[in-house]
């Protein structure tokens, strides 16, 4: 039971990390500019297709991932230039149309080049068994993972906390117009964090790519996780971010391995086979209209 | 924008087109097209639910992403009313209607202490919550959705004739939309169209705005509900994707392009769309591709709609 439960701890600091990743670039493009983009889980999806095309190409996962991740960015500075600029100033409406339409086009271009059927992408050779940590046996690539993770979250709070450009963004996502009063060129700084965002977003299906399938649709499950993710950390919120992706990740992952064995021994079987699932499913939602019942800022607003 | 008032045609104009679709299904008989009047019910349908959509949206200033979950919770119940043995659709719709409407009161009760973008994102959380809910109950039949062993009845006449149900759709869709234009120039819109325009103002002037706002939310959770088991009906199955949040996205995108707040907005929007649907399906398999183009084009060169166009009294914002 023990183990089951280290295990499975594991696995949902790793899911949270991996969401953390996807929900940095997002809440800050919400953050800053005050624009939906519901294509974030889109620039996911054609961020592991690239890496896994770009893995099988040469043959090796890091060149792929590197590659991937470099094209996402390209994809997304395009995708700023000459799309979301033109977002900014509009209504939410116009904003959630624009982005939904592109996640319609993103989809069916990536049917068309790779077809309906999933892409397989391999961890690297090395990695692909498991290792013995604190007595029971554990994937060395999850490991590789959340220390991938782990460092990325590191960087992005140095970059974000203590640098000079983090400190813009911070203010930039507190108060868009007194930055521009103090003279930061706020419109190249969103180019950046936009850019950026893709790029991690690829990093996130890159590397999430060889324990799920990458297929058409992945991004948009995913992305209303980070949604969730960034309206419970309060949306602009860097750190808000880092800890809705720990909490949901953690919730949901150990949501659905514990909840139908707990559910066992306090109902009986028949209904613990039906609500077990069906409570796991919906319990990060639950808590994400609980938090939002007494928080309605979520937990770390950014404009307080 | 303004109040909502409409054109001067339009009622003469929505009148023409109801008397040529009273004579659809006996003219698509005659020129052996009886698969068309399958479509037109199902834009009927569509527009309903997206009608019902642009009285949240429209009227009352909610962008809501998450009016699937009224429109499947409404297919639901009709199914599980037809498996249940009640056939009667004069019984199992205002079921329906209730059940999404009480559900939709429940969700706006929650998510209307949010604003902007926090609302946006709960009422898709809350879609989301019903979609896995009913995706893993297995006694409604998970994954695979709920079928209807044959169609339900209405007033005693049976609902399986294509020209039956394709009349019932349209005799309720004319009732709701006079319902929603008598209620767009009443009291009730007037006030939630002057909350959509200036929440505080209203708020000053002592309206109970919170609570004009959650009416407005459930009325349309209700009449998507009509819409979902109507649905039901036509493609006798209750199925999970009515409750995806693409859906919404798609009632979203029929509002949008139809006209945002003007009374046929969501009409017009459901009929384009479907159409566009079914011509570009036949010439490209890939077709989304085309319509999320189009979608950005609207965006940027027309974000007023469809109706807006034929539209000389509304002046520029």
């Amino acid at each position: 039971m023990t183990q089951l439960f280290l295990e499975q701890a594991l696995n949902g600091l790793q899911f949270g990390l991996m969401l953390f990743l996807l929900a940095a670039g997002l809440t800050l493009v919400f953050g800053i500019m005050d624009c939906i983009n519901l294509a974030h889980g889109s620039l996911y999806m054609v961020g592991a297709y690239f890496v896994a095309a770009a893995a099988q190409a040469a043959d090796s996962f890091w060149i792929g991932l590197g590659a991937g991740v470099a094209g996402a960015a390209v994809l997304g500075l395009l995708l700023e230039l000459t799309l979301f600029r033109q977002l900014y100033r509009r209504d939410h409406l116009s904003q959630v149309l624009a982005t939904f339409a592109l996640i319609l086009i993103a989809n069916e271009t990536v049917r068309l080049i790779w077809g309906p059927a999933p892409l397989m992408l391999n961890p690297p050779e090395a990695l692909s068994g498991p290792v013995e940590i604190a007595g029971f046996f554990y994937p060395a690539y999850r490991l590789v993972i959340i220390a991938f993770g782990l460092a990325v979250a590191g960087l992005l709070y140095l970059l974000v906390a203590k640098s000079r450009v983090g400190m813009w963004v911070r203010a930039g996502a507190s108060n868009r117009e007194m930055t521009e009063a103090l003279g930061i060129n706020v419109r190249g700084l969103f180019t950046a964090v936009f850019v950026f965002g893709a790029a991690l977003c690829a990093l996130a299906g890159g590397l999430l790519g060889p324990l799920l399938a990458v297929q058409v649709g992945m991004g948009e499950s995913v992305l209303i996780l980070a949604f969730v993710v960034i309206i419970i950390g309060g949306i602009g919120s860097i750190r808000g971010a880092l800890v809705g992706a720990l909490i949901v990740g953690t919730v949901d992952t150990l949501g659905r391995a514990l909840l139908p064995t707990l559910l066992r021994a306090l109902l009986p079987a028949d209904a613990a086979a039906t609500l077990g699932p069906a409570l796991a499913s919906i319990l990060i939602y639950l808590l994400m209209a609980a938090i939002l019942f007494f928080k309605p800022q979520g937990l770390f607003p950014a404009r307080a | 924008m303004a109040f909502y008032r409409p054109a001067r045609w339009q009622k003469p104009f929505a009148f023409t087109v109801l008397c040529a679709l009273l004579a659809l299904p006996g003219l698509m008989e005659i020129f052996d097209q009886s698969y068309y009047i399958g479509f037109a019910t199902r834009v009927l349908i569509f527009a309903l639910a997206a009608s019902s959509l642009n009285l949240v949206l429209g009227f009352g200033g909610m962008v809501s992403l998450g009016h699937a979950a009224f429109f499947g919770i409404g297919a639901y119940v009709a199914a599980i009313c037809q498996q249940g043995g009640i056939v009667e659709g004069l019984l199992a719709f205002p079921l329906a209607m209730g059940v999404a409407g009480l559900f939709a009161l429940l969700v706006g009760a929650l998510s209307l202490r949010t604003r902007g973008v926090y609302f946006i994102m709960i009422t898709l959380a809350f879609a989301q919550m019903v979609y896995y809910l009913f995706i893993s109950a297995r006694a409604w039949g998970g994954d695979d959705g709920l079928p209807l062993s044959e169609r339900m009845q209405f007033a005693g006449l049976s609902l399986t004739d294509d020209k039956v149900l394709f009349y019932v759709a349209l005799g309720l869709l004319t009732a709701i939309m006079l319902l929603l234009g008598r209620l767009a120039d009443a009291r009730f819109g007037r006030t939630i169209q002057a909350i959509r325009e200036n929440e505080t103002r209203m708020e000053a002037l002592g309206y109970p705005v919170f609570r004009y706002r959650l009416v407005c939310f459930a009325l349309g959770g209700a009449i998507a509900g009509l819409a979902g088991a109507l649905l039901a009906n036509l493609t006798g199955l209750a199925s999970p994707a009515l409750l995806q949040w693409t859906q919404s996205g798609t009632l979203l995108v029929m509002v949008i392009i139809g006209g945002v707040g003007y009374l046929y907005g969501g009409v017009v929007g459901a009929l384009v769309l479907l159409l566009l649907e079914e011509f570009l399906l036949g010439f490209f398999a890939h077709w989304h591709i085309v319509l999320g183009l189009l979608l950005i084009g609207i965006v940027l060169f027309a974000p007023k709609g469809v109706a807006a166009l034929f539209d000389k009294h509304r002046s520029q914002p």
